[in-house]
């Protein structure tokens, strides 16, 4: 019998443990995104409140901003809901949502049950614009600095140890 | 004060299982008898430790112990007594004590029970399986100590992941681990084979009870884990392809191929090197398996503990026992002398036939499994599989599976005429053809693989029946013969037919659920109904009921058929208070044939609820077969063979134990 069938396995799972080791190095939740950096894209959402106001581009910008894509449906949503609803209470930064792929019926009593700590929320019951954003699932959570660029995604709901760590030092590094 | 007892017993089991790894292995070495000598007390010792160490941390769960972090953390005081228990293993640190314990269960068990086995094969087979220990006990103390203080205490504990507070998964990971964890012992069987350059007849006996053990727990523990997916996730489905899931059943395959090719090491001197390779395998996986649940390198419904210190723990851990195992494997076992030979034609062929397709199977299962974290590696896509890719390559190597099953039993072992066989079979390709037609028949129009599946279930069913009929001689024996024929038969040959027939029954079952179910979603309130194949379920009325650490929605649904009551279902929308988490409750009602299950959704306001209806015929064939297999499992365990008997070496199998050729 030859001898490499013998070292075969022994090969094989050298290539397997060093996929392994790379693989140790990702986190997978981590998702990068392709609009790291850039501008947001262009879009327009209607509201999910009747008589408020929808919410576009044109309302990034200008100072820095949250944007929450979420949705009734969702239960991470659910699980990430207090910390944005404390982030509203304490940080005087405006936190806007994307209510993805939702009725607004629906929407609209999530919000009623589990209070709304959005400044404006805009309706895409396409999931068009989150495409465009390049949203992988609810929720997801997007720093826009001053310039309206896209500067940071979170993926997954937002527990307060992200919040901490992540979300608020950059925003009061951008702030400065 | 408890857990710190807890602690010690840990550190203490550390070093006996130091000890253990290195003076027997160095004893076998050198001939010393008194070195060899103290491989069984140690391993008992290792298991009293590690016992006192797990009964620690029991206790400090069930009277709810907050001042250790583990239990803060996973415990709360309002749960029952049976889920403060179960909190023990429902936890990355406590499941990885359970894993340990069970490690040091079966070392213990063979030094109990191994006393006829020689004196160097155990003294190093116990060394293995103590080297193995304290990797992992290495691994608890220094990344995941379950007996950590937390000062001061909270007032009360965060409570156990309500999905886990459950009768099915709070006995699902012990046994689960009994099987994966088992699968040790193979292993550490096999590397002392390899050390000690010899596997014969005699050697596969002592492994084949150790593994069938490991088999039987692996095989209830997946069936308790899918049948609670089933009715706990409210999904409606029984197998989900998870990551999870795939990290037992690769074990399984493994497992299951491992048991088969070591009866051609002990009937046939025959299969050597590809049966220690399978004992490596099957326990590398179960140790991959863990890698991949606890290390973060996968995301999974419930991977329930992801750290990436405690994942390069577990890799190192991993590459020290997996690859030096396969290294040995390369230098010692073209060493090993192959014994019988034989014509592809014949038992050994068709156990060939069923070992390369479980392993394939296995290899599908892992490249699914592995693909997603493979690709980002290569190319930073994140991607994932899922079900499609599993029904694409695991279903299609099933059905050669299921027609070389009918086979294989009946060909004899060397060299067997296929013609004769197939005459034999006639009759189980008639009930094929029949179950085939009448499938196709009642469910016109709709999947065709539905009746081929059946029709592969009847197939199998029916030559199993045959081989066992003409083994106790149905047809050529009067009735009194044929009774004491089928009691003195080996227990072995009962296993056999048991467990053949379960997967038949499992098979069908798998099959309807796939294919024949039929399902309804809709938003409906109190009066309305929903109507799937012939079953009109209404929901009554919705009510709020309380639990002891929940409050729940519970909707009644009335299920008529034909204007007849079939059934009550009360499926609940439940919130556990303390981790503010929502989970749902589904009711089933099963006739044995086909079940009814409810979910009952998201309220939708104004009084309407999301209502998801299912009807899954065969479902309960499913664990129906599942449980047959197992239980076939058991009653090859007792076999005499393997219980009695000190089977010594160069002695011939005994022509009585070795199940009758076909005639």
């Amino acid at each position: 019998m030859p001898r490499l069938l013998f070292i075969l396995p022994l090969l094989l799972f050298g290539a397997i443990a060093a996929y392994f080791a790379v693989g140790l190095t990702k986190d997978p939740r981590l998702l990068p995104s392709a609009l790291i950096d850039k501008p947001a894209p262009e879009f327009d959402l209607p509201p999910v409140h009747d008589g408020q106001e929808g919410f576009a581009k044109a309302n990034l910008g200008g100072e820095v901003k949250l944007v929450n894509v979420f949705a009734s449906w969702c239960v991470p949503c659910k699980v990430e809901h207090p910390v944005l609803m404390r982030f509203a209470e304490t940080n005087d930064t405006p936190l806007y949502g994307i209510n993805y792929k939702d009725k607004k019926t629906d929407a609209v009593a999530w919000l009623k049950q589990l209070g709304d700590p959005y400044k404006r929320i805009g309706q895409d019951l396409s999931g068009r614009v989150g495409i465009e954003w390049g949203v992988y699932g609810v929720p997801e959570t997007y720093v826009v600095d001053r310039e309206g660029r896209i500067r940071y995604r979170h993926v997954g709901p937002v527990l307060p140890d992200a919040m901490k760590e992540k979300i608020l030092p950059l925003i009061e590094e951008l702030k400065k | 004060m408890i857990a710190e007892i807890g602690h010690f017993a840990l550190m203490l089991a550390l070093v006996v299982a130091l000890v253990q790894s290195i003076l027997p292995m160095a004893g076998a070495a050198r001939g010393n008898h008194s070195w060899m000598a103290t491989a069984a007390p140690s391993a008992i010792v290792q298991f009293l430790c590690t016992a006192v160490a797990f009964g620690c941390l029991l206790y400090s769960f069930s009277v709810s112990d907050f001042t250790v972090i583990n239990v803060a953390q996973n415990s709360n005081s309002l749960q029952p007594m049976i889920y403060k228990v179960s909190s023990t293993w429902g936890n990355h640190e406590g499941s990885m004590v359970l894993w340990v314990l069970i490690l040091a269960l079966f070392g213990g068990m063979v030094a109990m029970f191994g006393g006829n086995l020689p004196p160097t094969l155990k003294a190093r087979t116990l060394s293995v399986q103590s080297m193995v220990a304290f990797g992992f006990l290495l691994f608890i103390l220094a990344t995941s100590n379950p007996f950590e203080r937390l000062n001061p205490p909270p007032i009360d504990g965060r409570d156990l992941n309500p999905l886990l507070q459950d009768i099915g998964l709070a006995l699902h990971p012990p046994m689960l681990y009994v099987g994966y964890v088992g699968f040790s012992i193979s292993f550490s069987f096999a590397i002392a084979a390899l050390i000690e350059g010899k596997v014969d007849a005699a050697w596969a006996r002592w492994v084949r009870p150790w593994t069938l053990l490991a088999w039987i727990f692996l095989t209830a523990g997946i069936l308790l884990g899918s049948w609670w997916a089933y009715y706990e996730l409210g999904w409606g489905g029984w197998w989900y392809w998870d990551p999870v899931e795939n990290a037992s059943f690769m074990p399984w395959l493994v497992g299951t191929a491992l048991l088969h090719s070591a009866i051609v090491v002990e009937k046939r001197d025959a299969l050597k090197t590809w049966t220690i390779l399978l004992a490596i395998l099957t326990f590398s996986l179960s140790l991959i398996g863990t890698f991949l649940v606890r290390s973060g390198v996968l995301t999974s419904v419930h991977a329930f503990a992801t750290d990436p210190e405690r994942g390069v723990f577990i890799l190192a851990l991993l590459v020290i026992a997996i690859g030096g195992s396969l290294a040995l494997y390369a230098w010692r076992a073209p060493a090993l002398k192959g014994g019988g030979l034989f014509a592809p034609i014949s038992r050994e062929g068709s156990l060939i036939l069923n070992n390369l397709l479980l392993t394939t199977a296995c290899a599908t299962v892992f490249i699914g499994t592995l693909y997603p974290l493979l690709l980002d590696a290569m190319t930073g896509d994140k991607i994932s599989v899922g079900p499609p890719f599993f029904n694409a390559t695991f279903v299609p190597l099933m059905i050669p599976l299921i027609i070389a099953l009918g086979f294989g039993p009946m060909l004899s072992w060397k060299r067997s005429d296929l013609k004769g066989v197939v005459q034999r079979l006639q009759f189980a390709l008639v009930v094929a053809a029949v179950v085939t037609a009448i499938a196709a028949y009642i469910t016109w129009g709709r999947s065709i693989f539905g009746a081929i599946g059946l029709g592969l279930s009847g197939w199998l069913a029916a030559s199993v029946l045959i081989e066992f009929g003409s083994r106790i001689g149905i047809g050529r024996a009067s009735a009194g013969d044929v009774l004491r024929r089928a009691v003195g038969l080996p227990r072995a040959a009962w296993g056999m037919m048991l467990a053949h027939l379960g997967f038949a029954v499992l098979a069908a079952g798998a099959t309807g659920a796939s294919v024949w179910q039929d399902e309804a979603i809709q938003s409906i309130k109190p009066g309305d109904s929903i109507t799937i194949a012939n079953y009109e379920f209404t929901l009554r009325n919705v009510d709020n009921v309380r639990g002891p650490n929940y409050v729940a929605q519970r909707g009644v649904f009335t299920v008529k058929e034909d204007g007849t009551l079939v059934a009550t279902l009360a499926p609940e929308r439940r919130r556990y208070l303390v981790q503010g988490t929502d989970t749902t409750e589904s009711a089933i009602y099963s006739n044995g044939i086909a079940d009814l299950y409810a979910v009952l959704g998201e309220p939708q306001g104004q009084g309407r609820w999301i209502a998801k209806v299912y009807f899954k015929p065969l479902v309960p064939w499913i664990w129906l077969g599942g449980t047959i297999m197992v239980l076939g499992g058991i009653v090859s365990l007792t076999d005499r063979r393997l219980r009695v008997g000190a089977p010594t070496r160069k002695q011939a199998p005994t022509p009585a134990s070795a199940p009758a050729p076909a005639e």
